[in-house]
């Protein structure tokens, strides 16, 4: 074929949808191998051709669309099943298969004792299917299908463990969180199709660029109720609720879905309909603002906690909220970047926590580890790099692409300074508790023999390895190679400001750019990105002496502090209260309304009573008429003379003249 | 000649007999009677009204109706009384009061 090359695009999506089936549909009775054996191959394959697209990128015109075939058709509207590939699209595929892969490779090993073994791989694949379904659509109803199909697989895999209550609970609540997202986006859809008659990205933004008077307005409308979308997915305030909840999920689901990519869908999503987010200045302030708001009281929220993967999910939360940060300040490019880095490293950090979990039985608590560095050493060399990497310290991937996003919130006008204090602010407490962490689980004394004090585990059926042991290589192996891409993932970013040439930013300028820069920027320069990385990575510094101070030099000191600020330390403690806060005011009034209003009114009073009482009459009336057929010969016989002589009469008397109204 | 009237008066009283007696009487034997009642009451009408349309246009279609009523009769009173026998054979009875299986 000359001109277009075919790139068989759709094979991406299809090979996970194919392990899907064959591992839902025959997994029951395969052995664990060929299970395995299926779910490698069907994400295995993508990753080459993924491979082979990079390649060959160079030589292609993008964006390349790749039509496979038409899906809906209503009168001038069309949805077609057509895929594209563009800069921002082949960056997520490559985190996406690749993360992907690997988070594969290590459920092997992580999973290997756990009961339904197949349905786990075959959720994962699914998972695979629907989002690279997501990021190769190059309309908004496919882009749909992806992301309620995600969501779909994460309500399935945070519920993995179904005899657990508190699983199911976290899976329904991530659904429905996800749900007053989803509610967003349709109408954000709807808007378009009024608007534009089309949801075709490439109509829709070419149709935006042929307007510059076009500013505000519904575009507003459509990018706020959008953002409200990635708020459900991406789990920032006010729906970042679910994401602490879903690490019910088997830890490298963890990884893979609520770390490294369904989370980044909303990020993406702005990313991608950047047009319409570029003519809104407001719509680009909300997203400022929510992103800074989640990412400062996320971290906050996980200075207290003690479940080592709670801590991770908060910092997800946090981390996301940089990448919104980035998306707001217009530099959407920064915020891919975050993106992608904050795929490696907290992919490992939830990896590297698995592993840990994996080598203590289950157990998930903090106050119960310590000083397991010598005995699992791979898991503790990895998830330093990773500690280092979110930390933000230089040359760690976390460093380059926070501070790209912290530099852009500077230089922008408005209240970028007010973004940047947040975010930096951020950034030493997120080096505080991610070291927290770090030394409660491999510094200090040995407490595993607290642990029933504590008294519980979380119980991820690990229970009969006995001893702590490090993992198998197929869990290190991935381990080992996220934490080389923690490392040098960020050099192909390194900022301009320190000698670099800002790659990975060039790379998607074709997708990001615009005709007309949405927020200004103020004196913007090398020496002031200089100068601005080494402030926060004093502030890294700083956050990681005062987390050496207190859980490693004088442990004691946490209590105290604790019981000094009680109410500060209870507040975040708590989470802000926030579950509660929605449980009361919303939660309550919805189960009243339903129980008492809709259930009790009008679901058993209205129209259970109406057909009821329709079926009692007409109950009643055949009984009355029943009794009729008495099986009595005479009777019936004496109801047909009745009859006879009533027919009679009524002739007699002139049926026509005397009965009917003429 | 005795008009058509006297014929429908004595046929009426035949057939109200035969009404009254299938309502009042328990015996199946007595009630089978009275529908032979019934239906040559019927035939009586019949045969007066082919008289008198003889009289007029000359014809007999009423006495045809005749014969037919009478085959209907003697069929119906060869199964009926096949019924009456296996009816007492099975109950010991020939109150109809008493058989009254056929109800919900």
């Amino acid at each position: 074929m000359n001109g277009i090359p075919n790139l068989h695009l759709w094979l991406l999506p299809i090979l996970p949808l194919a392990g899907f089936l064959v591992n839902g549909l025959f997994g029951r009775r395969f052995p664990k191998a060929l299970v395995s054996a299926v779910a490698i191959l069907a994400t295995a394959i993508p990753v080459i051709q993924v491979a082979t697209i990079v390649a060959r990128f160079g030589s292609l015109t993008l964006p390349h669309v790749e039509r496979v075939a038409t899906w809906l058709s209503a009168g001038g509207f069309h949805a077609d099943l057509v895929f594209q590939l563009d800069q921002l699209t082949m960056v997520m595929l490559c985190v996406i298969t690749g993360v992907g892969f690997l988070i594969h490779v290590y459920s092997i090993g992580y999973m290997a004792h756990e009961e339904g073994y197949w349905r786990y791989f075959a959720y994962l694949n699914l998972f695979m299917f629907f989002m690279l379904t997501l990021v190769l659509a190059d309309n908004f109803v496919l882009m749909f299908v992806g992301w309620e199909g995600v969501g779909l697989a994460s309500y399935l895999l945070i519920g993995f463990y179904v005899l657990k209550t508190s699983a199911a609970d976290a899976g329904k609540k991530a659904f429905i969180f996800n749900r007053v997202g989803d509610f967003g986006f349709l109408l954000a859809m709807f808007l378009l199709i009024q608007h534009f008659g089309t949801l075709n990205y490439g109509q829709v933004f070419s149709q935006i660029s042929m307007h510059p008077e076009w500013q505000g307005g519904f575009l507003t409308a459509i990018a706020l109720l959008m953002m409200l979308g990635a708020t459900g997915k991406s789990a920032q305030i006010p729906l970042y609720v679910w994401l602490p909840d879903a690490m019910e999920g088997p830890t490298p689901v963890s990884a893979l879905i609520h770390a490294a990519t369904m989370v980044t869908a909303g990020v993406y999503m702005v990313a991608r309909t950047h047009v319409i987010f570029d003519r809104s200045p407001s719509a680009l302030t909300v997203v400022a603002v929510i992103g800074t708001a989640t990412c400062f009281f996320a971290a906050t929220m996980a200075i207290a906690q003690t479940d080592i993967k709670r801590v991770l999910a908060y910092s997800t939360v946090s981390q996301l909220g940089y990448m919104f940060l980035g998306c707001g300040v217009a530099a959407y490019g920064a915020g891919v970047f975050h993106l992608v880095t904050h795929a490696f490293f907290k992919a490992l950090l939830f990896l590297a926590a698995g592993s840990v979990i994996h080598a203590l039985s289950g157990e998930q608590d903090m106050r119960v580890m310590g000083n397991l560095r010598k005995k699992i050493p791979v898991t503790f060399w990895t998830m330093t790099a990773a500690v280092f990497a979110i930390s933000g310290f230089p040359p760690f991937s976390g460093f380059v692409s926070k501070d790209d996003i912290l530099y852009n919130a500077f230089i922008s006008s408005g209240w970028g300074k007010a973004y940047w204090f947040v975010g930096l602010l951020t950034a030493g407490i997120t080096a505080f508790y991610m070291f927290r962490l770090w030394y409660m689980t491999f510094w200090g004394e040995d407490r595993t023999h607290k642990s029933e004090l504590v008294g519980h585990g979380h119980g991820d059926g690990h229970g009969h390895h006995g001893g702590i042991h490090e993992s198998p290589w197929v869990m290190l192996v991935p381990l080992s190679i996220l934490a080389i891409l923690s490392v040098i993932g960020g050099w192909m970013g390194w900022p301009e400001g320190l000698g670099g040439n800002d790659w990975f930013t060039h790379f998607l300028d074709p997708v990001f750019r615009v005709a007309q820069v949405p927020v200004q920027t103020v004196g913007g320069s090398k020496e002031l990105e200089a100068i601005l990385a080494g402030v926060s990575t004093l502030v890294a510094l700083t956050g990681w002496f005062v987390a050496h101070t207190l859980y490693y030099a004088k442990p004691e000191l946490p209590g105290k502090l604790a019981r000094q600020f009680h109410g500060l330390y209870e507040l975040v403690l708590h989470k802000y209260w926030v579950d509660e806060i929605y449980g009361a005011v919303i939660v309550a009034p919805v189960l009243f309304f339903s129980r008492f209003v809709l259930n009790l009114l009008i679901d058993r009073g209205i129209i259970d009573g109406s057909t009821y009482a329709a079926g009692m009459t007409t109950q009643g009336f055949g009984a009355i008429v029943a009794r009729i057929q008495s099986g009595n010969i005479r009777s019936y016989a004496g109801w047909l003379a009745l009859g006879a002589a009533l027919l009679l009469i009524v002739t007699y008397f002139g049926f026509t003249t005397n009965f009917m109204l003429r | 000649m005795v008009p058509v009237a006297y014929y429908l008066v004595l046929s009426a009283i035949l057939f109200s007999i035969g009404v009254g007696a299938f309502l009042i009487k328990r015996n199946i034997i007595t009630i089978f009677m009275s529908i032979e009642l019934m239906l040559n009451a019927v035939n009586l009408s019949f045969v007066a009204f082919a008289n008198y349309w003889r009289q007029i246009n000359h014809q007999f279609s009423g006495q045809i109706f005749v014969f037919f009523v009478m085959v209907v009769a003697a069929a119906e009173a060869a199964v009926g009384l096949a019924i009456i026998i296996a009816l007492f054979r099975s109950r010991s009875t020939l109150n109809v009061d008493q058989v009254d299986l056929m109800k919900l």
